[in-house]
């Protein structure tokens, strides 16, 4: 099953984990299916049914808004990233 | 300061916190103040009695008690640029010159001398930063000075006088194979994993605030009065920002002379133009550039952090942004080194074009005041130069040999430059 990573601050909004195992196919089903194991993370990473302007997500070390967004195609074995997008510069 | 606020939702969050995005929304995390109590005690009065650094304006500056990091940063020249000036076509221009900041030689000395300040008030013993170059030279310079260990991440393939200006000061660098981009994401997990203190990720608030610093030595310098147009140039596009807030700040304090009308301009290169590109095409989001590929490699981040709200000042304000050529960079470079006497690196060269292209397009009023804002040293990026201007001519050392060189005319110098091109 994939793998989604947390940033360390939002932690505590995931049950102290680091990395949470979710199903899905695409990046939309894998984040669906992290928001419906902790639904405090869900509301903090979307905005109706967008991604928030300032969350990045990843899918092994590509940027999604490079791929498909939320149709990028999500295997097995890949690690998807949420990083907070305001750092840098 | 009063403590640490998300620009979208609000949220407030303890001065202490070393974070930099709300954990409701991902928001950024900006330094708020008490601007009542601030007036009660900050005035021009105060500024004139202190040393000519960043610090005159510390009340807004995000540091509790004494600086203790970077103490003689900042007030770098504002020079009055009359031969550039008329090269371009315009009044009244003006050159803020952080090329020759204190010790590191670029603006991110600012940046740097606030959030190290705050890392050792905070009790960090482990700093660092993800850079395009410049904010290596200046974390690892200025750590170095304050007896803290530094991890400095940047991109394969910098300019040697960048990672020297590095190395040279004892940092452990680390070249990531990849753009800045990766290196930013690498270390916005580093950052947190180890709990040390990232500059621009867990302390990037306070780091921001460092650039006002400059909005402010600008207005004081034209006699407590804003600039009609700023060009600055833009990678992660925070400083346009913050030379906006310097100006607005001291306005709502009460410090200048008039009300502030100023109009930000933004340069990119074009080889890496995110906020150029969103705000000539009217974008709702700042679409990220995946490989940029310029010789500004200082400014090559093709998702910027600020991008959005560079895009909307610069939109707000009526001002405008562009990008220019490889090529238009060293004409630009070489236009400032040639009329007045200022050597900066490429995004100097940037900035310096953009500024040109948006006086031709009729966006920058010639008879209004103009600041273009120099950020970084020539020295540090000489790869980008040689083979394009002109090597020396060489003689024997005789007189005869010179006076037939002078009897050739000028043309001799260029043809050398051509020779090796």
């Amino acid at each position: 099953m994939p793998v989604v990573r947390i940033p360390t601050p939002l932690r505590p909004q995931a049950g102290g984990l680091d990395k949470i195992e979710a199903a899905g196919s695409t990046v939309g089903e894998v984040l669906a299916d992290l928001g419906r194991q902790h639904p405090a993370i869900r509301e903090r990473l979307f905005d109706g049914a967008e991604i928030r302007r300032f969350v990045n997500v990843y899918v092994n070390n590509e940027d999604v808004r490079f791929l498909d967004d939320l149709d990028t195609p999500v295997g097995e074995k890949d690690e998807v990233a949420i990083i907070p997008a305001v750092a840098g510069g | 300061m009063t403590g640490l606020k998300c620009r979208l939702c609000g949220k407030l969050y303890g001065k202490d916190e070393a974070l930099n995005f709300c954990t409701d929304d991902f928001g950024p995390l900006e330094v708020a103040y008490d601007y009542d109590a601030v007036a009660r005690v900050f005035s021009r009065q105060t500024v004139a009695a202190r040393p000519r650094t960043m610090w005159r304006y510390r009340e807004l500056l995000p540091v509790d008690g004494e600086p203790t990091v970077g103490v003689h940063v900042g007030c770098t020249p504002l020079i009055r640029a009359d031969r550039l000036a008329k090269a371009l076509g315009v009044a009244e221009l003006y050159l803020k010159n952080d090329a020759v900041n204190h010790p590191s030689l670029s603006f991110k000395d600012r940046v740097v001398a606030v959030a190290l300040s705050k890392a050792v008030e905070m009790g960090f013993q482990t700093v660092g930063c993800a850079s395009t170059g410049n904010l290596a030279g200046s974390v690892a310079a200025n750590a170095a000075a304050a007896g803290l260990d530094a991890y400095v991440l940047i991109p394969e393939g910098l300019e040697q006088g960048k990672v020297l200006g590095a190395t040279i000061y004892g940092a452990k660098v680390v070249a990531v194979r990849g753009n800045y981009d990766h290196v930013n994401r690498l270390c916005s997990q580093i950052a947190f994993r180890y709990g040390w203190g990232f500059v621009n990720v867990n302390l990037r608030p306070f780091y921001a605030e460092g650039s006002k610093s400059m909005g402010y030595e600008i207005a004081e310098d034209l006699g407590w009065r804003a600039p009609d147009h700023v060009v600055a140039p833009m990678a992660g596009g925070s400083l346009i920002g913050k030379l906006h807030k310097a100006f607005h700040e001291l306005d709502r304090l009460g410090m200048l002379e008039a009300p502030v009308r100023t109009r930000m301009f933004g340069a990119q290169a074009a080889g890496c133009n995110p906020i150029s590109n969103t705000v000539k095409t009217g974008a709702r989001k700042v679409k990220p550039v995946r490989d940029p590929d310029t010789i500004a490699k200082s400014l090559a981040i093709g998702d910027p952090a600020d991008g959005w709200f560079a895009s909307q000042l610069i939109q707000e304000t009526g001002g405008w942004s562009e990008d220019v050529s490889d090529d238009a960079i060293i004409d630009g470079m070489r236009l400032l080194a040639e009329t007045e006497g200022i050597w900066a690196e490429t995004a100097g060269g940037v900035t310096l074009a953009v500024a040109k292209k948006l006086i031709e397009e009729g966006r920058i009023d010639r008879d209004g005041s103009t600041v273009l804002c120099i950020t970084g040293n020539g020295l540090k990026t000489q790869e980008a130069l040689l083979e394009r201007i002109p090597q020396p001519v060489v003689i024997k050392p005789s007189l005869e040999e010179f006076e037939a060189l002078v009897e050739q005319g000028d043309e001799v110098f260029d043809h050398a430059r051509l020779a090796t091109a």
